[in-house]
């Protein structure tokens, strides 16, 4: 019997029984879909966060305080009061393929404006910035070098900031205080940030930038300490992301030099390193979604075969007329095998178009303000392809093969 | 009608030196949980080709049994059968499949034409099963032979049971076998439209020299055989020529 008459007969066989062909396929439609479905929220995130990642800039290398031992007793990493304007300004200066070093530090305040009033971080940074953490002006300007060495009191607010003190007024020319403890100083806002909505790592809209200079000497004076200016953070922007390697290396050996420490008191964290920790967070978030719909297919396949089952059952007479008639045990076997291939084949068909419309509707969806984010990758599709043929085939063989092995006198007689 | 059938009643004649089934000292043993039940205690027996036999018994004389074995859907426990001369006691699953397909017909009792197919898809499945080709047409052919020409396209439930039973006979011709075994092919059936069937076999007997083994324990068809085996305990004890066949008028 060749292959075509097989599915000749697997078709009428499934159309006799319209309702349970189209019951057990939807075990597997079921589980197809919500493996695509699920997959496609879980890549939609990795790829959402990732863009967010790069969107802080490119090929950007972060240096930030280590941790102090003393005593035998290590503070937290970040915490040690090490790293300095200064240290930044040797980077630039001193390595090769570094195009920029922009430090920042900062704390959180309270800003006042129009009897409004926010708590929100204070970032002390210097002009580069926007540039190099690729953070646009939506409106005015960013403060330009002069105004950093100058330590004028001038101020960027992000958008929600700006949103919440000046509603849809242009906060432009208007001035803010900033409160910290006791100390109370005004500013004069020069600019707003574009919107650039929030990571898992916080909002970055919820912010104001104020030069570095002014932010440490005026504003919270305890962070200048032993006449050198201690930074949270040294962004470093290096021209070829090919020499991450060789300038992560030598920014160590002048960091080690300048402090003149064995031990690192800083740590050097890149673009890349950020986006494979959260990559690992999200990939295992997609592998954790698609094995819970993974399991709806397997129950899909248990289906499968339990239909099988059944329908071998009344169907043996069926089978013993086919035997008599001059069928072997593989033209049986093959019978009954590709009708579970057509059920999990056209289900996994139709869980695949379920599966995409469902990525679909969830892209529809906004959480927090933002749409949710679905990727139906191809990769993702084949997959369910290839799993629900195989459950086809794995659920199939044992129903099918307990057909083949009826014994033809005994199938003839059942009743 | 050649296409279907290359036996003429010429070469029958011819070929009545060979035999077309040759038992000997087929037995048969069943374990029916401690206790051994032989079914068949030696048979010994040779039909040669354009016979009509009927092989009867009371029942549990091992009709079933032996006809299960001529019909190569069990095996003998002992003993030899040859099947056109060759040996098909011994044969694998899959060989007996084949040797049903191309050598055996079978009509049964209750029809067995499975659910829901029309007639001709019926006919052609010893067909498919054998891989053959211009299927449709050696089907028509073959329910041309048993007048069912305008019943080609009518499901089981859409047919009487005289009809279904020759749709069985047409099924069981189809593949030109070396002989057609019926299991109580008028048990089902009412007089007349036994006597139909009885025809047709002898027709086909008769014009196309068709070897047919019928199993049976009514007399009324050994009558139109020309050729009586009688079974008692798993033993031939007579094996007796009709003196005068009835013939059905077809």
């Amino acid at each position: 019997m060749n292959i075509g008459e097989s599915f000749r007969v697997a078709f009428q066989a499934l159309s006799a029984n319209r309702l349970r062909s189209a019951l057990t396929m939807l075990g597997i439609i079921i589980g197809v879909g919500a493996v695509i479905g699920l997959t496609a929220v879980g890549r939609g995130a990795q790829l959402a966060v990732t863009q967010q990642i790069q969107s802080m800039g490119t090929n950007l290398l972060f240096v930030r305080p280590g941790f102090t031992q003393q005593g035998g007793i290590r503070s937290a990493a970040g915490s040690a009061p090490t790293l300095s304007i200064e240290d930044g300004e040797a980077i630039a200066r001193e390595i090769m393929g570094v195009t920029a070093v922009v430090p920042e530090t900062g704390s959180f305040a309270q800003v006042i404006a129009q009897g409004q009033n926010v708590n929100t971080r204070v970032t002390g940074t210097n002009d580069q910035y926007p540039d190099v953490r690729n953070h646009r002006v939506a409106d005015g300007e960013f403060f330009t070098q002069q105004e950093f060495e100058s330590r004028s009191s001038v101020v960027v607010l992000g958008a929600n900031v700006a949103r919440t003190l000046f509603g849809d007024v242009s906060p432009v020319g208007q001035t803010v205080s900033i409160s910290q403890g006791a100390r109370r100083l005004s500013f004069r806002v020069i600019g707003v940030m574009a919107a650039k909505g929030g990571t898992g790592f916080g909002n970055q809209d919820d912010v104001v930038f104020v030069p570095l200079t002014t932010l440490q000497q005026r504003l919270f004076r305890q962070q200048a300490r032993g006449g050198q200016q201690l930074v949270g953070t040294l962004n470093v922007q290096i021209a070829e992301e090919s020499e991450t390697d060789r300038v992560v290396q030598d920014i160590g050996d002048l960091l080690r030099s300048r402090h003149r420490v064995a031990q690192d008191d800083f740590t050097i964290q890149s673009q890349e390193d950020i986006l494979e920790t959260a990559g690992q967070v999200t990939g295992i978030m997609t592998i954790l979604l698609g094995a819970i719909a993974g399991i709806s297919l397997l129950v899909g396949g248990i289906g499968i075969m339990n239909i099988m089952l059944v329908s071998v059952t009344e169907r043996t007479r069926e089978i013993g007329i086919r035997k008599a008639v001059g069928a072997r045990r593989r033209d049986i076997l093959m019978q009954f095998l590709i009708e579970s291939l057509v059920v999990s084949a056209v289900g996994g068909l139709v869980g695949i178009v379920l599966g995409v419309g469902i990525a679909q509707a969830l892209g529809q969806v906004s959480l927090n303000g933002q749409a949710l984010r679905t990727v139906v990758t191809f990769d993702s599709v084949l997959l369910a392809c290839v799993v629900s043929a195989a459950i086809g085939v794995f659920f199939g063989i044992y129903p099918a093969s307990r057909a083949a092995r009826l014994h033809p006198i005994e199938a003839l007689r059942y009743e | 009608m050649s296409v279907v059938l290359q036996t003429t009643p010429d070469s029958s004649t011819t070929a009545v030196t060979m035999p077309v089934l040759r038992l000997r000292g087929i037995t048969k043993v069943y374990r029916m949980g401690s206790v051994d039940v032989h079914a068949l205690r030696g048979v010994s027996l040779d039909v040669y080709r354009g016979e009509m036999v009927a092989i009867m018994g009371p029942s549990g004389s091992g009709k079933s049994t032996l006809m299960n074995i001529i019909g190569c859907l069990d095996q003998p426990t002992s003993g030899s059968y040859q099947l056109d001369g060759a040996e098909v006691s011994q044969l694998a699953d899959d060989e007996l499949a084949k040797v049903r397909n191309q050598r055996i017909g079978f009509v049964f009792q209750s029809f067995n034409l499975l659910p829901r197919l029309p007639a001709l898809r019926q006919v052609e499945l010893p067909l498919i099963y054998a891989s053959t080709n211009h299927r449709r047409t050696r089907a028509t052919t073959a329910l041309e032979l048993v007048g069912l020409t305008d019943r080609m396209h009518h499901r089981p439930t859409e047919l009487s049971g005289g009809q279904q039973q020759r749709v069985a006979i047409a099924r069981a011709l189809v593949n030109q076998p070396s002989l057609i075994l019926a299991d109580e092919p008028t048990g089902a059936l009412d007089t007349r439209t036994s006597l139909e069937i009885i025809g047709i076999f002898q027709r086909l007997n008769r014009e196309h020299g068709i070897t047919v083994v019928f199993v049976t324990h009514e007399h009324d068809i050994a009558e139109h055989t020309r050729r009586t085996i009688l079974l008692r305990d798993g033993q031939i004890v007579a094996d007796s020529p009709v003196a005068n066949p009835r013939e059905v008028e077809g």
